[in-house]
């Protein structure tokens, strides 16, 4: 328990104002504009929207350099700096396959209508480390390639074996069912889907990443294929009560994975590829494919699974794997304990008391008894 | 059976469904420019880069003197996803964004939706909505910024579509001894 304590206000002003200072760094080295980290940092800035739950870019940028690039820290700001403005209510469901596609891949198909679009990856690049860009300036950077353009559509590779019925199709919304929200209500069990994959979307990446692969080396039985990952720009569309249609807001940043696993069948459906679901935002694929196989490991009731595994068990899941209410309750064991600690101190003094009287006793009585078997041995 | 609900809240329900179904709601759609018109011109606003719509707006002709109706305002908007991409929704997370009404001297009601914080883009929004809803000025603020705009936009997209199918991975229609 935390019990209040005063004091040690200048320390803490102090403090503060150290930090600032070592925040800022050496001042003969340039400030970072949040420019520079919503541009160059891109990817942090993803992971600090995804696990703030808020999709600003510039507000990312700001709070990674306030935060000194703790990604955690910087989550941690956004959620405190949404509670302070007002909810105008909830978008259009987002339609992913209207993406303006910057990159789209599918393991499961070589060709596939639309094909596959490496777009800006690290795949494929050798992990060397790139000693130009330590140089002082950037190395002139070669104009992008362009292709022509054709007008193929593309459709979500899911979409392909549901024709055959060969993948399940996806779960229509039940009437009456009022979607979970957890910036409303609390989390609490039994959670359905929807609020297990919002859960899962501001989910920690780090904690899901190692729950998926727990699930990929034994633990839970899935057998994924990235049915398909695609990353790019989808437009916001709102309905306007006062103006009685809906809107176009702009444009967020997403990647979506559809991870295919193979499911035997149950006495109720035929076997069939069953789906895991991953929505992040920004360009974020490990997020997003570790939170796809996590979604589909949590389904195994639905579909009539043994539970064998952590990554199954959603309580355990859903409850660790908000990274700021785990900092929350880790960090502040750092918070005085100064009463707790007292008493724990005054009860570990008496049990010792008691154990060091009861070993004496005892080294007493055993004593006494071996006294005695010397005397009968003599 | 009733046909399945995008599991919207019931509270939201009734008048949301009510105007969608119903075009006549939409006050554009009364001098010739329909509401599909309307909610063309405000994507382009809402996707606009925000200096060049600031740029292009100082470029028209008539007065754009205008009255706050709802000074711009910073919110969030739950963004929804579909489970699986096409299923239920569930909320995915937050976004923000700024609103704005404005009133222009002829009498027009401009509004404007605008993702991100930014008060001078959703002001301006809301003016130019304003003076398209003007069939005088219709013309004008479509040559003026509007198509200006949509084409900015279209271009930005074309090149980001150019460069990513220079990315395009195509294992079966590959041309032996092409070089």
């Amino acid at each position: 328990m935390y019990v209040a304590v005063k004091g040690g206000e200048k320390a803490i002003r102090n403090a503060h104002r150290l930090l600032a200072r070592r925040r800022r760094g050496r001042t003969d080295v340039p400030s970072l504009t949040l420019d520079q980290i919503a541009e160059q940092m891109a990817l942090s800035v993803a992971r600090v929207m995804g696990e703030g739950s808020l999709y600003d870019e510039a507000l990312a940028a700001l709070a990674i350099k306030q935060s000194r690039g703790d990604l955690i820290e910087a989550a941690f700001l956004i959620r405190a700096y949404r509670t302070t403005l007002p909810r105008f209510g909830y978008s259009e469901p987002l339609d992913t396959g209207a993406m303006l596609v910057e990159r789209r891949i599918s393991a499961t198909y070589k060709d596939l209508p639309g094909g596959q679009l490496l777009g800006p990856t690290f795949d494929y690049t050798h992990r060397l480390l790139d000693f130009t860009l330590a140089a002082e300036g950037e190395p002139e950077l070669e104009e992008a390639e362009r292709a022509a353009l054709t007008d193929e559509a593309m459709p979500r590779v899911t979409d392909l074996l549901s024709e055959e019925g060969l993948m399940e199709a996806d779960p229509l919304p039940e009437e009456g069912h009022v979607v979970g929200d957890l910036t409303r209500d609390p989390l609490s069990f039994p959670a359905d889907r929807d609020l297990r994959l919002q859960n899962l979307a501001r989910g920690d990446e780090g904690f899901l990443l190692a729950l998926a692969y727990s699930s990929q080396r034994g633990y839970g039985r899935t057998h994924p294929f990235t049915g398909e990952i695609r990353y790019g720009a989808v437009e916001v569309e709102f309905f306007a009560e006062e103006l009685g249609f809906t809107l176009t807001l702009g444009e967020i940043r997403l990647t979506e994975c559809q991870m295919v696993n193979q499911f035997n069948g149950s006495a109720k459906s035929p076997p069939k590829f069953t789906r895991g679901y991953g929505l992040v935002f920004g360009q974020a694929e490990r997020k997003a494919m570790a939170m796809s196989m996590v979604d589909r490991a949590l389904r195994w009731e639905e579909l009539g699974e043994e539970f064998t595994a952590p990554v199954q068990d959603t309580e355990f899941v859903l409850s660790h794997s908000d990274n700021i209410q785990a900092t929350g309750f880790v960090e502040h064991l750092k918070l005085p304990h100064y009463v707790d600690f007292q008493a724990e101190l005054d009860l570990v003094r008496r049990m010792r008391k008691e154990w060091f009287a009861a070993r004496e006793r005892r080294d007493e009585e055993l004593g006494l008894a071996a006294g005695k078997d010397q005397e009968a041995a003599e | 059976m009733a046909p399945p609900t995008d599991g919207r809240e019931p509270m939201h329900q009734s008048p949301q469904d009510a105007a969608r179904t119903s075009p006549g709601a939409d006050p554009a759609a009364q001098d010739g420019a329909g509401a599909d018109d309307r909610r063309r011109i405000m994507a382009t606003l809402a996707t606009a880069d925000a200096t060049r719509l600031g740029e292009l707006a100082a470029t028209l002709p008539m007065p754009t003197g205008h009255d706050l109706i709802r000074p711009a305002e910073t919110g969030l908007i739950m963004a929804r996803g579909r489970m699986g991409g096409t299923g239920s929704p569930f909320n995915l997370g937050e976004v923000t964004v700024t609103r704005c009404v404005v009133r222009v001297k002829s009498g027009e009601v401009g509004t404007a939706y605008v993702l991100g914080r930014d008060k001078t883009h959703a002001r301006t929004a809301a003016l130019i909505d304003a003076l398209w809803q003007n069939p005088v000025h219709r013309p004008v603020v479509e040559a003026c910024v509007i198509t200006p705009l949509a084409e900015a936009r279209d271009q930005a997209r074309n090149t980001l579509r150019q460069e990513t199918a220079a990315t395009r991975v195509d294992f079966f229609t590959m041309v032996r001894g092409d070089n």
